[in-house]
């Protein structure tokens, strides 16, 4: 294989490693708010898109970039948005107890 | 104005961090509102001189072979970003500010399909480009619509299940698990005859492509549809882990450390994390992710 390849593989293997152990011990009320942090940072995909909009040449991978920017966003400012309230929600449950 | 790649690489790797400090934030109730803000200011990072980048050019000369310099799309370029991003962004604050709480799962799910659809079209995108290693980057372009358009439709069914606009009960089609099984063998397949044609063959590849996503956005539907509503927070929380997944392959089409960090991070977590509530509510891990595999009629709890 290409060596450009090996290099990616690398970060990729070590990235799966710390994904797994950096949650290890997740509370259980902190199931939903974790699922929705990881969905909005999953919306860094807006980046390949970013990447492949407005350059000169085929008109339709423009149209389709801007599509994948446009859909991308909603993810990455709704994924924040929410997890901010869902934990806004946890803060005031502590304040009653 | 082009920006050295150097200095791209190097937000990458702080925004790469921010986001591990992110996840093991949202961990522990005491650290978790400090989790997502440091997960908001690595995608602002990120966003921030991936956009520079995109509008000015990257200026790949100090690393010399193996970095191609990358011409900037200009104001046109900075314009069509600021629409799609500003029309994003209001639909997806509205929609997240504007949720009842029970239904943030639901909300979840959605955006989800998101990710799943950026990817499809991330892919579609790069399948045109001229790469240094063709048969790698067929492969990978195969790779990455495959598992984004499976994101796509599963995510739009849970979706659908959870604000109960379809049934939950798990659709049971005959020889249902030969039927996803025979659709991994036909993408393997399908993904070989990819890489074999020339580049020159560009009705016979779109052609490949194109069949390939349909078989891929079936596959996405048939999985979720065959798994009942009880287990659909898992299924979720599965779906979370495809769409990083979806990322990361992008990453691997488009040359992109960041893309792939991340994309590993959320893949690798989110499917722990179905792990650890699957246990948490007695299922089986492997019947939940591979469509209801070995489950009896009716032990589903159907939600």
């Amino acid at each position: 294989a290409p060596e450009p390849f090996l290099g990616h593989f690398m970060v990729f293997m070590l990235s799966v490693v710390i994904g797994f152990y950096v949650i290890g011990n997740v509370h259980h009320a902190l199931h939903t708010p974790l699922m929705s942090v990881t969905n909005a940072i999953s919306g860094i995909i807006v980046v390949g898109a970013l990447l492949q909009v407005g350059h000169a040449g085929k008109l339709w991978v423009t149209v389709i970039a801007f599509i994948g920017i446009l859909v991308a966003s909603i993810n990455v400012f709704g994924g924040f948005t929410v997890t901010a309230r869902m934990l806004e929600m946890f803060k005031r449950e502590d304040v009653k107890r | 104005m082009t920006l050295s790649l150097t200095l791209v690489q190097g937000a990458y790797i702080v925004a790469g961090l921010l986001f591990i400090l992110a996840l093991a934030g949202l961990s522990k109730h005491e650290t978790a509102r400090a989790g997502n803000r440091f997960g908001v200011v690595g995608m602002g990072i990120a966003l921030v001189i991936t956009i520079l980048a995109a509008v000015g050019g990257i200026d790949a000369a100090p690393l010399g072979a193996g970095g191609a310099d990358r011409p900037g799309s200009g104001w046109i370029g900075l314009g069509l970003i600021a629409g799609a991003m500003a029309i994003g962004a209001a639909i997806g604050i509205w929609r997240a500010r504007s949720v009842e709480m029970t239904g943030m799962p639901e909300l979840i799910a959605l955006l989800h399909s998101f990710v799943g659809l950026a990817a499809v079209l991330v892919g579609w995108n790069s399948s045109y480009e001229e790469s240094a290693y063709p048969k790698i980057h067929d492969v990978e372009v195969f790779v990455g619509v495959f598992i984004g358009a499976v994101t796509l439709t599963g995510s739009i069914v849970a979706f659908l299940k959870l604000s109960a606009r379809i049934k939950s009960a798990p659709l049971v089609l005959p020889g249902r698990h030969l039927l996803n099984l025979g659709i991994i063998v036909a993408f393997v397949l399908m993904t070989i005859a990819y890489v074999l044609q020339p580049y020159s063959a560009v009705a016979v590849r779109q052609t490949l492509l194109g069949a390939m996503t349909m078989l891929a956005l079936f596959l996405g539907w048939h999985l979720v549809a065959s798994i009942g509503g009880g287990d659909m927070p898992v299924v979720v929380s599965m779906l979370n882990s495809y769409s990083g997944w979806a990322a990361a392959a992008a990453g691997f089409l488009l040359n992109n450390d960041l893309l792939i960090i991340t994309g590993a991070l959320v893949g690798s977590s989110g499917a722990y994390l179905s792990y650890i509530m699957c246990k948490a509510m007695n299922r089986s891990f492997i019947s939940v992710i591979a469509g209801g595999f070995g489950v009896e009629a009716g032990s589903s709890a159907g939600g």
